[in-house]
């Protein structure tokens, strides 16, 4: 559904330093990164902060900063994804669920910023209001609810108004930020099992997250990123046992370095960095 | 029960207000240099007796201490008498209503034209930000916000009065006529000038701090959301940004009520407008005592019910401000 060949983002900054504060340099956030998501499909993307996971997300969506540099192929449905495209798509084929909370108007209903998500994905105004209604009930949202602001909401309920929103659109592919975190267990689970829903409606999911082993059940193919650059692409059941189906050493080590795995850090030589980014993870 | 709580509390902060402004006033004016029998005898102060003054100071009570003479006045306060105007050789009272219903058409106007116009232009600029439309309108509230009132007012009498002879010099009426003989519109006439130099300088504040909280919602995360859903610019303009921007622009425009009526006061005189400004100038210059104390607490009454306005709309903008706190 979505190709992502050999895409290389790269964000300018002013380097401190002696003489150096004026000159524009440019930092690499995303290195030739090609990816593919298919329909049906629940694709985890996992890296530490600092990977380049919501830049890809902010890439794909065509939202990214006005003075930034993209090289590569992004592809839709076998045709390119070009930014007057993008903005054709966006909210009707594209959906991103954000990472924030603060991404919800804190001066309007939940209601009404549901209903404005189906007007803009292209529903009638007549329609609109009667579709956010189906959608905040799918996600369990009661009248109280719908009626809230978004400071009146709890953390889950607020990540399930900005999954309605997504899931409004009718969007085809939809592009899932941190959607679990500082979420307790039972909430993380509702988040994830709507995701999964999604997927198989047939929609393309691209789940973001540094939580390898809450996305491993949900997800159906599982891609490491380290750096911008993709560490491995492996289906979810090869994380297992002693992660000996995963081909690259970092992707091991994260695996093995979680808590059920006993955090060993043995398996590798890079141990001790890696330990690190697991604990971040 | 709660409403009446809060209106009750909301009131005596209100008459507590009044009462220090009563306080400073007073002070202020015990310790300036007017004497009020000459203020009041004016030219014919050459004619009368050191005795004669002695007589009229023992029967007003110049001879108690200040604060039995604050007392005196507090109570004629409230009891509704704010006393008698020389100038005017009218009450108080009777010169700030006739005074403040003229001034109330041209502060009023002006301060709805600059909260509408001041508001509208600053959204336009926020949500165009870098545009020439953003620049044409930056450039403009940058100017203005720089130039001093009196000023404006003088050259835009010299070039529309004057000049180009548009618009009458002065007055709220052609000289000559009883003002119950004036028209509408040429009442209407005589305010176009004056208005428009009032809300000239409103407008560029209230642009100003509009766009300044555009700017700011257009870069923040509610934004970058609405644009994921495929909403263009104008649309989270119009749904996300007039509500956001509506904020800091009410505040302002309330809090710079205050702010015009000190403006007034200048175009009033430079239009030779006879509206409350011009009074309280000419009670200034010619030391009647009572109608300044009275001008003074009127003003701040005026400026105290703006504010609580303001105060009680922001619970309706932003939920977030929660009801029943101070």
């Amino acid at each position: 559904m979505l190709t992502i060949e050999r895409l290389t983002l790269q964000l300018p900054y002013y380097a401190h330093g002696h003489a150096s504060w004026w000159k524009r340099r440019w930092a690499t956030c995303l290195d030739e990164l090609s990816l593919q998501f298919s329909a049906g499909e629940v694709h985890a993307v996992v890296g530490a902060s600092g990977a380049g996971k919501s830049l890809l997300a902010y890439a794909v969506m065509g939202l990214l900063p006005t003075p930034a540099r993209l090289n590569g192929q992004l592809c839709y449905q076998g045709k390119p994804l070009d930014e007057q495209r993008q903005r054709q798509l966006r909210g009707r084929e594209l959906a991103l669920i954000p990472q924030s909370l603060s991404a919800l108007d804190p001066l309007v209903r939940t209601q009404r910023q549901v209903t404005w998500a189906a007007q803009r994905a292209g529903h009638a105004p007549a329609n609109a209001w009667h579709s956010a209604q189906q959608a905040l009930n799918h996600y369990q949202l009661d009248a109280h609810a719908q009626q809230a602001y978004a400071h009146e909401l709890s953390g889950g309920m607020a990540r399930r108004v900005l999954t309605a929103m997504a899931h409004v659109s009718q969007a085809r592919l939809v592009i899932a930020d941190e959607p679990t975190v500082g979420l307790d267990p039972h909430q993380r689970q509702r988040v994830l099992a709507a995701l999964r829903e999604l997927a198989d409606q047939g929609k393309s999911v691209m789940l973001i997250t540094h939580d390898l082993r809450h996305a491993l059940p949900i997800a159906d193919r599982v891609t490491i990123m380290r750096d911008g650059k993709r560490v491995e692409t492996a289906p979810a059941h090869a994380f297992q046992g002693t992660g000996d189906l995963l081909v690259h050493d970092y992707s091991q080590a994260l695996w093995l370095a979680l808590p059920d795995n006993h955090f060993s850090t043995s398996a590798t030589r890079q141990a001790p960095q890696l330990q690190q980014e697991a604990d971040v993870a | 029960m709660r409403v009446i709580a809060r209106i009750a509390t909301r009131l005596s902060r209100l008459i507590l207000v009044l009462l220090c402004v009563a306080v400073v006033s007073f002070g202020l004016m015990m310790a300036s240099p007017i004497d009020p029998i000459d203020a009041y005898l004016g030219p014919q102060m050459a004619q009368v007796s050191p005795e004669q003054r002695e007589l009229i100071a023992q029967r007003w009570g110049f001879d108690e201490p200040p604060a039995v003479q604050f007392g005196h006045w507090l109570r004629q306060l409230a009891s509704g008498d704010l006393g008698w105007s020389h100038v005017y050789n009218q009450p108080v009272s009777e010169v700030i209503g006739q005074r403040f219903q003229r001034s109330i058409v041209l502060l009023g106007g002006a301060w709805l034209l600059s909260a509408l116009l001041g508001f509208s232009l600053g959204v336009v600029a926020g949500a165009k930000e870098g545009s020439t439309l953003d620049n044409i309108i930056s450039t403009y509230a940058f100017i203005t916000a720089s130039t001093p009132a009196f000023w404006l007012a003088i050259l835009a009498v010299l070039l529309f009065s004057v000049t180009l002879g548009w618009t009458p010099t002065c007055c709220a009426g052609p000289t000559g006529t009883l003002s119950q003989d004036v028209t509408l519109a040429t009442r209407l006439h005589h305010l176009i000038l004056p208005i428009a130099t009032l809300a000239l300088l409103g407008i560029a504040n209230v642009t100003l701090h509009t766009r300044a909280r555009m700017l700011e919602l257009m870069r923040s995360e509610v934004a970058t959301h609405a644009f994921a859903q495929g909403a263009s610019r104008i649309d989270v303009a119009w749904r996300h940004g007039l509500r956001h921007a509506s904020l800091p622009a009410m505040t302002l425009a309330f809090a710079s009520l205050g702010e015009l009526f000190g403006g007034s006061i200048l175009i009033e005189q430079v239009f030779a407008y006879p509206g409350l400004g011009q009074a309280t100038v000419a009670a200034g210059l010619r030391s009647d005592v009572p109608l300044l104390l009275g001008i003074a607490l009127f003003t701040a009454l005026f400026v105290s019910v703006g504010n609580m306005i303001a105060d009680t709309l922001y619970d309706v903008i932003d939920p977030r401000i929660k009801q029943g706190g101070l």
